[in-house]
C-alpha cells in the first residue's frame, strides 16, 4: 500500500476479458508469447497449467478464474506474463495468462481509490484499488492475496472450486 | 573464486574431528581395552589442539591441551577408561564444540569439566598407579619435548628461528633436531619460505610457562606442541639419540600410533596454502562446497534436457551422422549424470553415528538401559536427503526410547530382558531406501490411539479404520499419546513434522507393531532428488513420466478388461490379482481412448498396481523439477520434468498411486475407501 501512496506506481497493464488490470511492473520478469501448456489434472482451475520458462517448470495462473470471468480459448493476442511473487513467504515464479498485454504506464497514486464494498462482482480482498485513466477504470489486483489462497489456507471460493473440479 | 575463511575451515574440520572423538569415546565405553581407540581419541584431540592454536582458537587449544594431558594417562595405561570417564569426556567434547562454535563470548564450565577429568584419571583410582611426576601440565617435569614449526611466511615477517633456539638453550640442556621432510628439491626452494620444523628435547626444571614464553610472540599461526618429558620418552627412543640419527626417516615413515603424529601437520605446511589441508587421508578425498555440487547437478540437468532435444531431432532426421552423434551424446550424458549423482551420494552411516550419542544420553536421562544397534551404514543416499533426515530420525528414535520402550520393571514383568533394544537400519528396496527405527517395547496401543484421535476430533467416534490408517493418525498435527509430557516429548516438534519432512522428500512412513513385541517405523525414500530414469506415457492428450525403477512390467489391457464395467478393475498377472487404475478417468481425459490401451505395472514396497495408459512412448532421462507451492495439494504427482520438445510433463507419484490401488483392493474386500486421490493434502 505504501508504494501506492507515495507518488506514482509503475505498472504493466493487461486486459482480461473486457477489464483492464494493472500489475506492478517491478514484479514482472518477462512477457512470453503463448507456449504449450501442460494441464495438471485435478488441480484448482486457477493454476491448472504448467509451462516451461527457460528450463524452469512454472505454474500458470489464470486470474480470470478468480474474477469469475469467461475463459475463451487463447487467440493471437494471448500472452503469458511471468511474475515473481511471494507465496507464503517463499519467492515463487509464476505465469499469468493475459488476453492482451498493453503497456507499462505510471498510475498516479492520487487516481487510485479503494475498491468499493458494493457494486462489485469480485471478492473485495482480491482488489487492492481501482484507478481511473482516460475515462476508464484500471483494476489493481491484490496478487499477494490471490496467490495466498492457494497455499492451503483456502478461501471459501477457492475450496468450493477445488471440490467441484 | 574466493578463498575460504580459514577460521571456518578450522571449524569444519574440528567439527568432524569432534564427531570422531565422540564416536571413539562411545566405543571406548564398550571396549575399554582397545588401545587403537584410545590412540585414535588421542590423535583427534591432538589435531584439534594443533590446528586450534594455528587458527587463533587459543581457548580451544588450551582446553584441549588439558583434556589431552588428562587423557594421556589413559593412553599410557595408568588408568582405564570407564563409563564415568567417558561421560566426563563427552561433556568435555561438548564444551570443545561450544568453544569452536562460540564467537567470542567466554563459555564457562570448562574448568569444572577439567577438574572432574583430572580427578577420574588420578593415579590411585586406576590399576597402575605409576609414581610418575603428575602429568597434569603446568607443573614442571624433568624436561620438555618441544616441537615447533613456523608458518611458511614467518621469515618474511621477520621471525628468526635461531633466536628461539638460543632462548630455549638458555633454559637448560637442549638437543635440537630439524625436521627436513618439507624441504623441496633445490630447484623448487624459495629462499624466503621457512621449510624447517624443529624437535627440541629440553632438559630443565623450568615450568611449562617459561617454555611457552619463548614462543610468546609467535604463537599465532605457528604449530607448537610442548610435552612433558617422561620416562616413557627414554623407552620409546632408547638410543642416545640426537644429531647423528637421520631424523627424516622415523618422522615421516611412521606416523606412529604411540606418538602424537607430526606427519599430518607436515603435509599441511608442505601444501601451498597451509590452511586448507590439515588432517586425514591425504589425496583420497577432496573437500568441495556443497553449493558447487548443486550447481554441477543443475548444469547436468540442463545438459540432459538439451540432449533429449537433440535425440528427438535426430530421430526425425535421416542424417546418419547426426544420429550417431546424438547416440554418443546420450551415452555420455547418462554417464555424466550417474557420476555426478554418485558424487552427491553419502553413506548414511555419517548420520547414524550422531544417534549413538543421542541414545546414550537418553538412556542416562530416562534411566533406561538400552542397547542401540545400527545396520546398513553403507547405504548411500543423496546428500541433501541425509541432511534433511536428521531431524525426523532424531524424533523417531526419541519416540522409540521414550514412548516405545517400557521401564525395566515392566519389561521384566512382561518376560523380556530388562535391557531394551532400539534398532536403526537402512536397506535398499528397489528404487527406494527403507530406513527403519524399531524398538522391542510394548507396541502401539490401537485403542489408545483411537481414543486420543476421537478426543482430538480427528476421527468420528464410530469411524471404521484399518489398522494402518489408525496408525497414520499419529502423524496428524495435534496428536500425542504420551500420558505425561516429559522433557523429551515436550520439545515442540510433533510427528506431524516428521511426516511433513518425509513427504517433502517424496517419501513415505509405514508403522507396524506387534503388541508386546515392539514397533517399527519405516521411512521409505527415493534414492535421489535430482534425476531419474523415466518411462514416458500418454494419457489422453497429456504426457506423464513414470519412474522406471518402479515399473515392473508392461502388458496390453485385455479387451474384456477394457470393456468391463468400472466395478471390475483387476488384472490376472500370472496368477496374482493386480488392481489397476484407469488414468484416463483419474485425469479426466476428454479424447477418445486408444484402441489398444497398455497397463504399466508399478510397485512400491509390497504393493503393486497397474496404470492404464493410452500409449507407452519410451524411456527418457528425467530431470525432476519440484512443483511450486501452488500445487502442493496435488498428490498424484511427485514433480515435473521438461521433455525434449520443451513441454512440461508431470511425474507420477507411484507410491501414492499404489496406495490408491491398495485402497481400491480394500474396497473390493468390502472395506470403505478412505483415501481419495487428492484428498491427502487436506
Amino acid at each position: 500500500m505504501s508504494a501506492m501512496q507515495a507518488g506514482a506506481m509503475k505498472a504493466l497493464t493487461l486486459r482480461l476479458q473486457d477489464e483492464l488490470f494493472a500489475i506492478e511492473a517491478e514484479s514482472v520478469r518477462e512477457i512470453l508469447d503463448l507456449v504449450p501448456i501442460t494441464e495438471v489434472p485435478n488441480a484448482n482451475p486457477f493454476v491448472a497449467g504448467l509451462i516451461n520458462v527457460r528450463g524452469r517448470v512454472v505454474p500458470l495462473a489464470d486470474l480470470r478464474v478468480m474474477f469469475g470471468m469467461d475463459r475463451p480459448p487463447p487467440d493471437q493476442d494471448t500472452r503469458i506474463v511471468v511474475i515473481e511473487i511471494d507465496i507464503d513467504g517463499e519467492p515463487t515464479v509464476a505465469g499469468i495468462l493475459a488476453d492482451k498485454v498493453h503497456d507499462v504506464t505510471d498510475i498516479e497514486a492520487a487516481s487510485i481509490e479503494q475498491a468499493p464494498r458494493v457494486g462489485m462482482r469480485w471478492r473485495p480482498e482480491f482488489v487492492r484499488g481501482i484507478a481511473k485513466r482516460n475515462g476508464g477504470f484500471i483494476i489493481i489486483p491484490n496478487m499477494g492475496r490471490i496467490f495466498e489462497t492457494q497455499g492451503g489456507r483456502s478461501t471459501p471460493l477457492a475450496s468450493e472450486e477445488r471440490s467441484a473440479s | 573464486m574466493t578463498l575460504p575463511d580459514p577460521a571456518e575451515t578450522f571449524r569444519q574440520e574440528a567439527r568432524e574431528l569432534v564427531e570422531q572423538l565422540e564416536q571413539n569415546l562411545l566405543d571406548l565405553e564398550h571396549n575399554p581395552a582397545d588401545s587403537d581407540l584410545v590412540n585414535s581419541t588421542f590423535r583427534a584431540l591432538h589435531t584439534i589442539k594443533g590446528s586450534g592454536a594455528m587458527f587463533g582458537f587459543t581457548e580451544v587449544a588450551s582446553f584441549v591441551h588439558e583434556f589431552e594431558t588428562a587423557f594421556d594417562r589413559v593412553r599410557k595405561g595408568e588408568t582405564a577408561p570407564n563409563a564415568e570417564l567417558v561421560a566426563v569426556a563427552l561433556d568435555a567434547k561438548d564444551h570443545i564444540l561450544q568453544l569452536i562454535e562460540g564467537n567470542s563470548e567466554p563459555i564457562s564450565g570448562g574448568d569444572a569439566i577439567l577438574t572432574a577429568l583430572r580427578r577420574i584419571v588420578q593415579p590411585g583410582t586406576a590399576a597402575a598407579p605409576t609414581p610418575l611426576a603428575d602429568a597434569e601440565a603446568p607443573i614442571s617435569a624433568a624436561g620438555w619435548h618441544i616441537r615447533f614449526r613456523l608458518p611458511a611466511d614467518a621469515l618474511i615477517f621477520g621471525a628468526n628461528p635461531f633466536l628461539l633456539l638460543e632462548e630455549l638453550a638458555g633454559l637448560g640442556r637442549c638437543e635440537v633436531r630439524a625436521e627436513l621432510a618439507e624441504v623441496p628439491d633445490l630447484s623448487m626452494i624459495d629462499p624466503e619460505v621457512c621449510y624447517l620444523g624443529w624437535n627440541v628435547t629440553l632438559l630443565t626444571d623450568q615450568p611449562l610457562g617459561a617454555v611457552e614464553d619463548v614462543f610468546m610472540f609467535l604463537r599465532d599461526g605457528m604449530d607448537l606442541s610442548i610435552e612433558p618429558l617422561a620416562v616413557e620418552m627414554a623407552e620409546a627412543e632408547p638410543e642416545p639419540i640426537p644429531l647423528e640419527v637421520a631424523p627424516v626417516v622415523p618422522e615421516i615413515a611412521v606416523p606412529t600410533l604411540a606418538e602424537p603424529p607430526p606427519a599430518p601437520r607436515a603435509e599441511a605446511s608442505s601444501n601451498k596454502d597451509a590452511k586448507a589441508a590439515t588432517t586425514e587421508k591425504p589425496g583420497s578425498s577432496l573437500r568441495v562446497p556443497a553449493e558447487r555440487l548443486d550447481a554441477l547437478m543443475d548444469r547436468v540437468g540442463e545438459l540432459v534436457i538439451a540432449q533429449a532435444r537433440l535425440t528427438q531431432i535426430a530421430a526425425m532426421s535421416s542424417d546418419a551422422n547426426l544420429k550417431t552423434i546424438a547416440e554418443e551424446l546420450e551415452r555420455l550424458s547418462s554417464g555424466l549424470r550417474d557420476t555426478t549423482m554418485g558424487i552427491r551420494m553419502v553413506p548414511i552411516g555419517t548420520l547414524f553415528g550422531r544417534f549413538r550419542r543421542l541414545v546414550h544420553d537418553l538412556s542416562h536421562d530416562l534411566g533406561k538401559d538400552i542397547s542401540f544397534i545400527t545396520s546398513g551404514e553403507e547405504t548411500e543416499l543423496d546428500k541433501t536427503m541425509i541432511e534433511r533426515l536428521a531431524d525426523p530420525l532424531v524424533h523417531l528414535i526419541r519416540n522409540a526410547v521414550d514412548h516405545g520402550l517400557e521401564d525395566a520393571n515392566k519389561r521384566v514383568a512382561a518376560g523380556k530382558s530388562a535391557k531394551g533394544t532400539v534398532r536403526l537400519s537402512a536397506v535398499y528396496a528397489g528404487a527406494e531406501v527403507a530406513i527403519s527405527v524399531s524398538d522391542d517395547g510394548a507396541g502401539l496401543n490401537a485403542e489408545r490411539i483411537r481414543a486420543k484421535a476421537e478426543e482430538a476430533g480427528l476421527i468420528a467416534p464410530d469411524a471404521k479404520l484399518s489398522e494402518q490408517e489408525l496408525f497414520q493418525l499419529i502423524f496428524a498435527p495435534g496428536f500425542s499419546t504420551a500420558k505425561e509430557v516429559t522433557a523429551l516429548s515436550g520439545r515442540g516438534v510433533g510427528m506431524d513434522v516428521v511426516k511433513r519432512t518425509i513427504d517433502g522428500l517424496r517419501g513415505g512412513i509405514d508403522l507396524s507393531t506387534v503388541p508386546g513385541n515392539g514397533t517399527t517405523a519405516t521411512l521409505r525414500l527415493p534414492l535421489t532428488l535430482a534425476i531419474i530414469d523415466g518411462m514416458l506415457v500418454r494419457v489422453g492428450n497429456g504426457r506423464y513420466t513414470i519412474p522406471l525403477s518402479a515399473v515392473e512390467e508392461c502388458v496390453e489391457l485385455p479387451a474384456d478388461a477394457a470393456a468391463a464395467s468400472k466395478g471390475r478393475s483387476f488384472l490376472d498377472i500370472r496368477g496374482s490379482l493386480v488392481p489397476f487404475l484407469r488414468l484416463r478417468e483419474l485425469f479426466n481425459a476428454q479424447t477418445p481412448p486408444d484402441a489398444h490401451q497398455k497397463v504399466v505395472i508399478v510397485s512400491s514396497g509390497e504393493g503393486r498396481v497397474g496404470l492404464v495408459v493410452d500409449q507407452i512412448i519410451g524411456n527418457n532421462q528425467t530431470v525432476i523439477k519440484q512443483l511450486s507451492k501452488l500445487h502442493t495439494g496435488i498428490k498424484s504427482f511427485s514433480g515435473a520434468t521438461i521433455l525434449g520438445d520443451g513441454t512440461v510433463a508431470l511425474i507420477l507419484d507411484t507410491t501414492h498411486l499404489v496406495g490408491f490401488g491398495q485402497a481400491l483392493e480394500d474396497r473390493r474386500k468390502g472395506e470403505p475407501i478412505k483415501t481419495e486421490l487428492n484428498g491427502r493434502a487436506a
